[in-house]
């Protein structure tokens, strides 16, 4: 027995070294994710080694650092006042770049809040160096100089300003294993921006990065930028990953395809990442702050270039220009100063006749009523006095319906021709129409109420149809009052706007009769009376005052 | 034969400094971290194997050398993200291997070194595949131009080394 083990010993530790090796590896492979953290003797033995190794590599890299330190320090200083100049330059565009899209990002917060999406904002970071590598090109690893001691964590995000690196994979007292996001066994949920195509990011061989088994999108193109999705849990949304390379078909699944990817951080010369250490739903403090700084800069910056813009315009006048024709004599009153060095303004010459297209003829639409009619209506004022009368028991229902129907229909009757027609009464003010109907002394009263819109607040808009006629003579009271009348159509020749027309209610006799067509009535609706109007009824001639014999009973329409 | 270990000299067995077994492992694990950081195509090359070959083959012990390769692969891949034992397989083999060609045949030749450690290489990059592709089924991918040159630089810097080692070994 003794000869045999002496006689086989290599092969039996050969063998014995090999069985508890893949003993070792079954009992790894048991894991229950790829991304599961190890067994504890697994844990240990790495630990061991880790300790083992890193001291002499933080120590080699310090030194190196120092190096370079001196040398960048010191001697390697040629072209830093330049460089600093272009980087303050840079800041500064920068800054007016962050103030116009603040706006963006805030209209975005708020889409994204209504939407009640979760958006996750880095809030704490914590810079470590690289320290180390795992030496291979199978297993795409870095060592970072940070570790549990400095509160991280297994599963932290590890950026650049590049954009993403990888996770925390192994973490230790002081020293902490990044898995790269270009290692075959990490996963990053990423998303296409241009096309919000979404993949899973994982590491290919030989160092390659790729999204896999992505569906085939002719919109896909080389050079579209990737960003992470947020649907890992470790990774907060939008952070850079990299640009599309190329797009190839997957060999495994046909109709899919793979993209591979340029990472946006290099990393295969990587020095100092970020640990993000904590992240939140709202942007923190800092970044609220700094957002509101280059907001707050970059209006300064647009005001001081609107400043410089003013100043590269002319400023002195041309003596051979044309003179104002209307020139505005506010102008350089608010200064005080003097404007002969100034830019004139030009003042458009005054309309000869205002119309609605003059300046300030059309009113601002808050200070408008709806239902109001504009041009070309005329306001007036007019007095007129309520009639009071009688109604004679004699009136036959058919005068009475005839009487209704004319007060209904609003006919357009002028103050000075209304002597002959039935002196329909409506009061505007009051909401309240009062038609009366008379044919000579059997006249009838008819009263509905009606709303009435007010055309200004002052006045109503309501239309008066009025009986001159001899009101008093008939035997009614009157009582001076104001009506608002609102002539619609066009205006006659010779009449100028706004003007005003006061018709005396208490029986004298009106103006000389206009030959031309008078204005119409228009009703406190807003509409339009019809063309063709019911003749009035023939007026006594006892009634009627002697000047207004040759009025047309439509009021000289 | 030339490259048979025919003489007395080449067929003792050669030592080190007891000190030496333990600062090189450590070292050439702590240059290839640092180096295929700051240097990616340096990752190509494999220095534990190169040291676990040359120890192999002046050692000529294949037991020895078994248990050399194991602890130097496993301490490789406890500096990885992958499972413990895949290199140290692979290093087992390679220096059982290389312990027993070390008393058969003359390895102070530079060229048998060359060849030697381009073939180990190559066996070793083998092996390292098969586990990983059909044991643990993870996705590796397999070159026949990558290999052979990634064989080739190792062979090269192997010499090299083997040189500079040279000069650390104590004649019994």
């Amino acid at each position: 027995m003794e000869s045999f083990f002496s006689r086989y010993k290599n092969a039996l530790v050969l063998i014995v070294v090999l069985v508890a090796q893949l003993l070792a590896l079954a009992v790894q492979v048991k894991r229950p994710a790829p991304g599961s953290p190890d067994q504890e003797g697994v844990s240990l033995v790495r630990y061991v080694v880790v300790s083992v190794i890193t001291p002499p590599e933080r120590w080699l890299h310090n030194a190196g650092l120092w190096v370079r330190g001196i040398w960048t320090g010191y001697f390697d200083l040629v072209y830093v006042r330049q460089e600093d100049a272009k980087l303050k330059a840079e800041i500064e565009r920068l800054h007016l770049e962050q103030a116009s899209l603040a706006e963006d990002a805030r209209q975005g917060q708020r889409l994204t809040e209504l939407l009640d999406f979760k958006q996750h904002y880095i809030y704490k970071t914590l810079p470590a160096q690289v320290i180390g590598a795992s030496g291979t090109d199978q297993s795409q690893t870095v060592y970072i100089d940070k570790g549990l001691k400095d509160g991280l964590a297994p599963d932290m995000p590890v950026v650049t300003a590049d954009g993403i690196v990888g996770r925390l994979r192994d973490v230790f007292d002081h020293k902490s294993l990044v898995l790269l996001v270009s290692d075959p066994t990490s996963g990053v949920g990423v998303v296409l921006e241009a096309t919000r195509t979404r993949g899973i990011l994982k590491g290919a061989p030989f160092g390659q990065v790729e999204v896999i088994n992505v569906s085939p999108d002719d919109r896909i193109k080389p050079g579209q930028r990737i960003l992470t999705s947020g649907g890992d849990q470790i990774f907060p949304r939008g952070l850079p990953v990299g640009t599309v390379e190329r797009v190839m078909p997957d060999p495994d699944r046909d109709p899919l395809v793979d993209l591979v990817v340029e990472p946006a951080a290099n990393l295969s010369r990587l020095e100092e990442v970020l640990v993000i250490t904590d992240v939140g739903a709202t942007p923190s403090r800092q970044a609220q702050k700094d957002l509101a700084a280059s907001e707050a800069e970059g209006v300064e910056e647009q005001r001081r270039a609107s400043d410089v813009l003013a100043e590269r315009l002319p400023g002195r006048l041309d003596p051979k220009a044309p003179a104002d024709t209307n020139p505005d004599p506010k102008v350089g009153e608010t200064a005080g100063v003097s404007t002969a060095d100034e830019v004139r303004l030009m003042t458009p010459p005054k309309p000869q006749r205002p119309d609605q297209y003059s300046p300030d003829a059309v009113l601002h639409a808050s200070e408008m009523t709806p239902g109001q009619r504009r041009a070309p209506v005329l306001q007036g004022t007019e007095d007129i006095v309520p009639v009071k009368r009688t109604v004679s028991a004699t009136a036959t229902a058919e005068e009475e319906r005839g009487a209704s129907g004319e007060a209904r229909k609003s006919a357009a009757v002028s103050g000075g021709s209304s002597g002959a027609a039935a002196p329909t009464t409506r009061t505007a003010g009051s909401g309240t129409v009062t038609g009366t109907s008379a044919t000579g002394p059997t006249a009838t009263t008819a009263t509905r109420p009606k709303p009435v819109s007010a055309a200004d607040g002052s006045t109503a808009s309501g239309a008066s149809k009025l009986a001159p006629s001899s009101a008093a003579g008939l035997g009614t009271t009157q009582t001076p009052h104001k009506t608002t009348v609102i002539v619609d159509g066009p205006l006659p020749a010779g009449h100028s706007a706004g003007a005003s027309r006061s018709v005396d209610q208490s029986g004298a006799a009106p103006s000389a009769p206009v030959k031309k067509k008078s204005p119409e009535i228009v009703p406190d609706d807003g509409s339009r009376p019809p063309s063709v109007e019911k003749p009035a009824p023939k007026p006594k001639p006892a009634a009627q005052p002697a000047g207004d014999a040759s009025t047309p009973p439509n009021g000289g329409r | 034969m030339a490259l048979m270990a025919s003489t007395r000299r080449e067929v003792d067995e050669q030592s080190f400094p007891l000190a030496l077994y333990l600062v090189v492992p450590v070292l050439v694990l702590v240059i290839q971290s640092l180096a295929s950081k700051h240097f990616p195509l340096f990752a190509m090359l494999d220095l534990p194997l190169i040291v676990v070959i040359y120890f192999a083959i002046t050692r000529r012990s294949p037991a020895a050398a078994t248990i050399g390769g194991a602890l130097m692969g496993i301490a490789q891949d406890a500096l990885t993200g992958q499972p413990l034992g895949v290199f140290g397989i692979c290093k087992a083999v390679i220096g059982y291997v290389a312990g027993s060609l070390g008393v058969r045949i003359d390895t102070e030749n530079h060229g048998m070194r060359l060849l030697l450690t381009f073939l180990f290489v190559m066996l070793h990059n083998g092996i390292d595949w098969v586990l990983v592709r059909h044991l643990l089924a993870e996705p590796m991918a397999w070159s026949w131009m990558r290999e052979p040159i990634r064989a080739a630089v190792n062979a090269l810097v192997g010499v090299v080394v083997y040189a500079l080692l040279d000069l650390a070994k104590s004649r019994e």
